[in-house]
């Protein structure tokens, strides 16, 4: 066993959780301490630093055949660790003006990070499920953060009980996949893979599971009132990072654990989940007023286009989708900043989108940063979030699945509505009363723009974040 | 020459973090006034060095690598004959445009000029791009600042203005972007060395073919995206309520610029792409054009409110130029040009003295005026001239369009019946009568309002703004061979490449393998099909 090599292979998330373990020791012997936010800064960076230096690698096998890294992995592992690293630098200028900077959540973040990369390195049915169970008990903690309101209390249980739950399916599923072919190994399920009743009910819970995960329509319930009920920039960790991870593990496990065999066609599953998941993500999002809600039902529409991808089952569609993954980390993370920002300045509550009236110009580059961030995630061009919402679509309809592009598109021309809502309060309508609205701290501010120059440079530049992206993926 | 197509395109953009940054108001409209005009003067060399001769082919070129080796997605831009002219007027519009909203813009003036700025940049680059993605996401792009134009500076209805106007375009756009990717795959499995591919050279070659039933689905998607831009009827319900709510200088920009979009994308996509699609939808979508031009000017001719009526009028003119272009034959279609060119010019002139009179008034009814002709000499001659330019009067840019289209469309073969063309032609009539009829009721009669007393005559501004709009129009009208030499050569290949390809592709498909629907737009047999076509490609 080649343990130095193993850990190295692993090496970001050894980074994060050795990191993590850090923070806990430093708030036990000095509670509060200042280092434990740059402790976390750095070792992400750190983190982000070796899964970049990743990319482009050919993909390869560590821990006896238990993950894999290089290849898709390593791109799943920068998507996570950029919408991490985002969202600690947001957190804690956030966190301090809610009265919740803990250490604690600094660590929960770190642990859960590392959770994710197994996750999406995942290449055993049991590496799987241990980077899944790390990822979602540290998110139940971060869920339940504002304990002391009515609605932290609910949200944190309600996630962790369906949480839970669909844990158990992901459990069945994986133990009946095991019962029918005899192994845990991702690549051996493929190899033997049937189309014995085992084997497709064990397939069907396994998807279950991820499908809650990524909060797809009809497993999305937990989702509006677990987002409004977490500190918003700990919800954007939750909608991008998490739901990248477990995306990257079902392009891992679909593309080689559940190959098309007779009578186990979860390709057409998937499309018709994508669509009942657009269709509906984006129409309950019409209707909401509460500007983080309906950001969640937006983030369950994103979670169907990226289905669209994966439903199309090519190569062009699994890259697409881990495209769209990036491209949705960057403006969501970005979008749910802004919102961040608005959301209780200077002791007022500005949650309800209608009293955002007039506050556009109020400080105009917040304003339009939100814009910016809303017409990326709408899908207008030239922003990122069009290029990833090109990519899917051009993959479905390149599988021959135009329905499946067509109703992909309708729903996102309905979705133009509630974004563009949020502009109208924000330009459009006058102020209710002068409000001065305060400055965001410069790191604040530094990580939105960052974020924005990136939302329109990958829009410009509609490369692939890598030469060659395409190239890996397409080794399937 | 590339650079400078280029620059062109991009220095509008320049002039976004200047006024930002700049903190004296007046100091702001100069930039942007500079910026334009100075866009204004580097594109006058790209049309007195265009290659007359040669216009079918792309011109001053710059292609950029592609995204990955077997995807050829990249920039391309380019000018040529069919884009050269709505390139220059909006070169041409901008500065016009800047100095039009001089006084007029009260609150947020920064953020007014900078969305001016970029959806001038974003005109720009409609007409400029060659590869149809990059086409697209310009196409896309203009939206944006048209949304904050008219949603910030607009009427007191300009919210639902906007938000209808946004999202009725999007969801046209988005059903023709699925089209897009279909024909970029498809094209791609015909071009070697790539699998996706929407240079639009390629595409509308010869090499290209499509097959009947997939021209007909892709000519709908496409379709449906340009004729809701237009607008053509019944797709127009968005513009008079956009036009009514958004700022002069936006509805300037819609109606010149943004309008044109529309119909060159029929010209510019629809036309090679899908010639067959094309030439069996002709008569359909002449009908529509005809019902647009009669509907849209007798729904003007009842309008009370003077900018309602210049929109329903620019309904029923988009009319004339949709009629132009399905005729496919040279004369309708070069007048279908050159009407664009003059639709901006007499347009945008007529939306301007309507906001010049609405700024001394605060009103555009037409009760609330009369007899003002006296009091405001100068206005009154810049009115009368636009509103002649706008009923066609012979010796006016109106007249050359509207009799090549109407004059190509009685010989069209594709419409194969007179009566597209006499229907059309009594939509000179009515626009005569729905423009004299307000003229008169606004300028002339008893001078009764007590606050039209007090009105004063344009100030050397507004005429400054008006009197090169005015040359263009006697110009245009009097030698307009100026302007159409540019289209010529590439409207005349364009459309014998159109229907060869059209016969070519009847040629190797079979009529009988149509689903039914289908084959009631291709009824005729082939050799009768074939037989009508070659008689017009001569």
């Amino acid at each position: 066993m080649d343990y130095l090599g193993d850990l190295q292979a692993f090496l970001p998330g050894v980074i994060t959780a050795a990191a993590g373990l850090l923070v806990i020791t430093i708030e036990a012997l000095k509670s509060g301490h200042k280092s434990v936010f740059w402790i976390t800064a750095l070792s992400v960076l750190a983190a982000s630093f070796f899964a970049i230096q990743d990319l482009g690698m050919p993909m390869k096998e560590a821990f006896s055949g238990m993950l894999v890294y290089g290849g898709t992995a390593a791109f799943g592992n920068v998507i996570i660790l950029v919408g991490t690293l985002f969202c600690v630098f947001l957190s804690s200028d956030y966190l301090e003006r809610i009265e919740h900077n803990y250490s604690e959540v600094y660590a929960m973040m770190l642990f859960a990070t590392s959770g994710m990369l197994c996750l999406a390195g995942a290449n055993d049915l049991i590496s799987l499920f241990l980077g899944l169970e790390t990822m979602s008990i540290c998110l139940y903690v971060l869920a339940g953060l504002i304990k002391n309101e009515k609605e932290g209390a609910e949200g944190a249980l309600k996630y962790f009980l369906l949480g839970a739950f669909s844990t158990g399916f992901l459990l069945y599923g994986a133990a009946l996949l095991y019962g029918a072919t005899g192994t845990t190994s991702i690549l051996g399920i493929g190899a033997a893979a049937s189309s014995d009743l085992l084997f497709v009910a064990g397939a069907a819970l396994l998807l279950i599971g991820f499908l809650f995960k990524i909060s797809a329509v009809p497993f999305h319930m937990w989702t509006p009132d677990v987002y409004q009920a977490t500190p918003t920039t700990l919800t954007a960790y939750m909608a991008t990072a998490s739901k990248a991870a477990t995306f990257m593990a079902m392009i891992l496990v679909l593309s080689r654990a559940l190959p098309a065999v007779e009578g186990l066609d979860w390709q057409v599953v998937l499309s018709i989940v994508a669509i009942i998941t657009m269709i509906f993500g984006n129409i309950i999002a019409l209707v909401q007023d509460n500007i983080k809600r309906m950001l969640a039902y937006s983030s369950i529409a994103h979670a169907g286009y990226a289905l669209v991808g994966l439903s199309a089952g090519t190569p062009e569609g699994y890259s697409s989708v881990a495209f769209y993954l990036f491209a949705y980390t960057i403006m969501n993370v970005g979008a749910f900043g802004v919102v961040a920002y608005y959301e209780r300045n200077k002791g007022l509550d500005f949650s309800d989108v209608t009293n955002l009236a007039g506050l556009g110009f109020q400080k105009p580059l917040m304003g339009v940063m939100m814009s910016l961030f809303l017409f990326s995630l709408a899908g207008i061009p030239p922003f990122v979030g069009f290029v990833g919402k090109y990519y899917v679509f051009a993959a479905a309809i390149n599988a021959n699945m135009i329905p499946l592009a067509i109703a992909g598109v309708l729903a996102s021309a309905a979705s133009v509505y509630y974004y563009l809502r949020v502009m109208v309060y924000l330009y459009f309508r006058e102020a209710y009363k002068e409000i001065e609205l305060f400055d965001p701290a410069l790191l604040y501010k530094g990580a939105l723009i960052i974020l924005a120059v990136l939302t329109v440079y990958y829009g410009i530049e509609p490369v692939l974040p890598t030469t060659g992206l395409m190239d890996i993926l397409s080794s399937f | 020459m590339e650079t400078l197509l280029n620059i062109t395109i991009y220095l509008p953009l320049l002039g976004i973090p200047l006024i930002l940054l700049s903190k004296n108001e007046n100091m702001k409209k100069w930039i942007a006034l500079i910026v334009t005009v100075a866009t204004f003067l580097l594109s006058l060399p790209l049309m007195f060095n265009f290659d007359v001769i040669n216009s079918g082919a792309a011109q001053y070129l710059t292609e950029g690598g592609r995204i990955t080796d077997n995807l050829d997605i990249k920039y391309l831009v380019g000018l040529d004959g069919l884009s050269l002219l709505l390139f220059m007027l909006t070169t041409f519009m901008a500065p016009i445009v800047i100095i039009s909203s001089w006084n007029s813009v009260a609150k947020h003036l920064s953020g007014y000029l900078s969305m001016l700025l970029l959806l001038q940049t974003a005109s720009l680059g409609v007409f400029a791009s060659l590869d149809l993605l990059v086409f697209y996401v310009f196409f896309e792009l203009s939206l944006i600042p048209m949304y904050f134009l008219i949603g910030i500076w607009g009427g007191s209805d300009r919210i639902r203005a906007t938000i209808k106007f946004f999202i009725y375009t999007l969801v046209g756009s988005l059903i023709m972007l699925v089209g897009l990717i279909y024909v970029g795959y498809d094209a791609g499995s015909m071009m070697p060395g790539t699998s996706f591919t929407l240079d639009w050279r390629f595409l509308s070659s010869e090499a290209y073919q499509i097959g009947l039933v997939e021209q007909t689905y892709l000519f709908m998607a496409f379709a449906l995206a340009f004729c809701i831009k237009v607008p053509l009827f019944p797709f127009h319900t968005w513009l008079p309520y956009a036009h009514t709510e958004a700022p002069t200088a936006g509805s300037v920009v819609l109606a010149a610029i943004m309008l044109k979009m529309g119909t060159y994308g029929l010209l510019r996509v629809c036309m090679p792409l899908f010639p067959n699609a094309f030439m069996e939808f002709a008569p359909y979508m002449a009908t529509l054009a005809v019902i647009g031009i009669i509907y849209g000017a007798l729904v003007a001719m009842v309008q009370k409110d003077v900018k309602k009526l210049v929109a329903y009028s620019s309904v029923s003119h988009l009319g004339f130029v949709v009629l132009g272009i399905f005729a496919l034959n040279t004369v309708a279609v070069q007048g279908a040009i050159i009407q664009m060119v003059n639709h901006g010019l007499s347009t945008g002139a007529l939306f301007l003295i309507v906001g010049m009179i609405y700024d001394r008034r605060h009103t555009r009814m037409i009760k609330d005026f009369g007899g003002i002709a006296k009091q405001l000499p100068i206005f009154t001659v810049m009115f009368m001239i636009a509103t002649l330019a706008s009923i066609g009067l012979p010796g006016l840019n109106g007249f050359v369009g509207e009799f090549l289209i109407l004059n190509g469309s009685f010989f069209s073969e594709l419409y194969d019946n007179k009566i597209f063309a006499i229907l059309a032609a009594s939509g000179v009539i009515l626009a005569a009568v729905y423009m004299l009829w307000m003229f008169q009721r606004v300028m002339f009669g008893p001078l009764e309002n007590e606050e039209n007393k007090k009105l004063v005559d344009l100030n050397a501004r507004e005429i400054g703004l008006l009197v090169p709009l005015m040359i263009f129009m006697f110009w245009i009208g009097v030698h307009p061979v100026d302007f159409t030499k540019y289209s010529e050569n590439q409207v005349t290949e364009l459309i014998i490449t159109s229907k060869e390809k059209g016969i070519a592709v009847l040629e190797t498909s079979k009529t009988e393998d149509l689903p039914e629907w289908a084959s009631f737009f291709y009824g005729l047999n082939e050799a009768e099909k074939s037989g009508s076509l070659m008689v017009s490609t001569k």
